[in-house]
């Protein structure tokens, strides 16, 4: 009995670690993102450009003012490493709302009613699936001119079809069960059994949807900032950052290495966070 | 089996309906195309000049008549920018973004599909774990980001491939690895658990219990359960591929469909930009109705779907 049950709850083991990693991760940057002005030692926009390309406080020639060096406007690497969460965060929770608002409304629509219902629902879905995201998520930034607040609109109009698709599996697992019929039979509204008894019983899911959601859209906006086509500069996001010191790269690479790293940490934690709390969710049903 | 066929089909084209439409719709999103076509130094004349030429006094619904119906036969009009037709120009450029996009497919086929085996029969143990973490790290990694590592690592560094630029096969080596990264979690993911679930199946057993070699049981019995979802999700992730690859074309300037759409968008030139949208999306719709009738040929179950 001990012997069998020894590889689960060392795998479980395992996996919470992933989960504590990931939360670390996340509520670190969650942190920079909320206190960036105490925690960055210089203005993220102020230039000094008889002081570029410090390197940074591993290497030689290095100034202790600026720990992660300068770059090629003499601006502190650090503290725009530090105001860069704010973007990446900002992007990822508000898209995240927005395309899960979406999403997980038709989803739910589709897996409650079913019949016609459910066949346009899938229909959208399918449209959605047949879009290539990043191109047209370009498209719409080189048309209208980028900007923060027009990234999370797009990545939130495209980056739903997950939720969707959980939704509404899931909202047809929950629909015939008894406390649903319950429900019905005492006589609640529609409305009422879709928020009060369908929605908070699929909401583990969507959790992990979300953070699924949440690296995806913090990686696009990168790539579109990368390709200057998401939030301008001189905003330090990390795309723009990357995409700042890439002429430089050959000659010192850390430049694109600091934000580069920053990015991935980031959206590795938040992929460990939501694998930690599926398991963790997953346990808790079944126990 | 006809039946499913017809409604599946059905389906495709209302998609590639919607799709036209969103197209459409996506290169009027500024409102006044003239204006951002004749550019910002334009007087009002020129504005009035644009706008007769394309064709964009008419009525709107006119405009979409048009443009649909000529899309339908493969007529996407000309370019603004290059004076040439749409439909050459992507054509020039279809067979380098589908050549990176089989080169890609092919690369993360060879590495997720021995690693998901590897971590399936292995299920539990540090290699599991390992490939698992494998999987998680190739899912963080800003493709971007992994292209310019690459430039420095192989191109500069080492000096074993080209860092930019379209020709020869080593152009394809870099963008073919950067774009692979991106289907290899999936892909890993799938074949572990599609194999993991395969290995318990009776069928096994009854194989066991023949005598069968391990490796005959594991590649002709289990193997062959577990690979007809990875097919599927790899005709899936060839059209993802293909849309994604716009980055990846952009940054090693690999003359394909995806490095021309940037092209076009950074100039304006909307034509080229829906059109491209437009082929990307018919591919994939392509691709995924594929995957569904292969899906349904060697699993009837899923014909009742």
């Amino acid at each position: 009995m001990t012997e069998l049950a020894q590889p689960a709850s060392r795998r479980r083991n395992w996996r919470s670690a992933g989960l504590w990693i990931g939360g670390t991760i996340v509520g670190l940057v969650l942190f920079c993102a909320l206190f960036a002005p105490l925690l960055a030692p210089h203005d993220p926009f102020a230039q000094d450009l008889t002081r570029r390309f410090l390197p940074p406080y591993w290497m030689e020639g290095t100034d202790p003012a600026h720990k992660l060096g300068t770059d090629g406007l003499g601006r502190d690497y650090l503290s725009r490493l530090i105001y860069g969460t704010r973007i990446s965060m900002l992007i990822g929770i508000m898209t995240v709302i927005t395309s899960g608002l979406i999403g997980i409304s038709l989803g739910v629509v589709g897996g409650f009613f079913g019949g016609r219902v459910d066949d346009v629902v899938l229909f959208i879905i399918t449209c959605r699936l047949s879009i290539p995201v990043v191109l047209v998520a370009l498209a719409v930034v080189g048309l209208l001119g980028s900007s923060l607040t027009l990234v999370v609109l797009t990545l939130g109009l495209l980056l739903w079809e997950r939720f969707a698709v959980v939704a509404r599996s899931t909202t047809m697992q929950v629909r015939h069960l008894d406390f649903v019929s319950a429900a019905w039979c005492a006589g609640a509204s529609r409305p009422w059994i879709l928020l009060r008894e369908v929605l908070p019983n699929i909401t583990s899911h969507l959790v992990v949807v979300a953070t699924l959601e949440m690296a995806l859209a913090i990686l696009l906006e990168a790539a579109l900032s990368f390709l200057g086509l998401g939030v301008p500069p001189p905003a330090p996001s990390w795309g723009v950052m990357i995409t700042e010191a890439k002429e430089y790269m050959f000659f010192s690479p850390w430049v694109i290495m600091i934000p580069g790293v920053a990015l991935f940490v980031l959206v590795l934690g938040i992929n460990l966070l939501g694998d930690g709390l599926r398991d963790f969710l997953r346990t808790g049903e079944t126990s | 089996m006809l039946r499913f066929l017809v409604r599946r089909l059905i389906v495709a084209l209302l998609v590639t309906a919607t799709v036209l439409t969103l197209a459409f719709a996506l290169t009027r999103l500024s409102g006044d195309l003239a204006i951002s076509i004749a550019g910002p130094n334009a007087t009002d004349r020129d504005v009035e000049l644009v706008r007769k030429a394309y064709g964009l006094d008419r009525p709107l619904i006119i405009q979409y008549l048009s443009w649909t119906g000529r899309a339908l036969i493969g007529d996407f009009g000309e370019s603004y920018f290059f004076k040439q037709r749409v439909a050459t120009l992507i054509g020039d450029r279809m067979p380098i973004t589908l050549t990176l996009g089989l080169v890609g497919l092919v690369i993360a086929l060879v590495i997720s599909l021995p690693l998901g085996i590897l971590a399936a029969v292995r299920e539990g143990t540090l290699i599991d774990r390992i490939v698992q973490i494998v999987a998680l790290v190739g899912q963080a990694m800003p493709s971007f980001w992994l292209c310019l590592l690459l430039m420095i690592g192989f191109g500069l560094q080492l000096g074993w491939l080209p860092i930019s630029g379209t020709g020869s096969w080593e152009h394809y080596v870099m963008p073919g690895i950067v774009l692979a990264f991106s289907a290899i979690p999936a892909l890993t993911r799938l074949t572990r658990s599609g194999m993991i679930q395969a290995l318990g199946a009776d069928y096994i057993r009854t194989a066991r219990a023949k005598g069968l070699s391990r490796l005959s049981i594991l590649l002709k019995h289990a193997l062959r359960n577990a690979a007809i979802p990875v097919v599927a999700i790899a005709a899936v992730q060839l059209g993802f591929m293909l849309g994604g690859s716009i980055v990846i074309e952009t940054i090693f300037a690999l003359h394909g469909v995806g490095y021309l759409a940037w092209e076009s968008i950074a100039k304006n030139d909307f034509p080229v930009v829906q059109a491209v949208v437009l082929v990307l999306a018919v591919i994939y719709i392509g691709l995924t109705l594929a995957a569904d009738l292969v899906n349904a040929v060697l699993d009837p179950r899923l014909r009742g779907a």
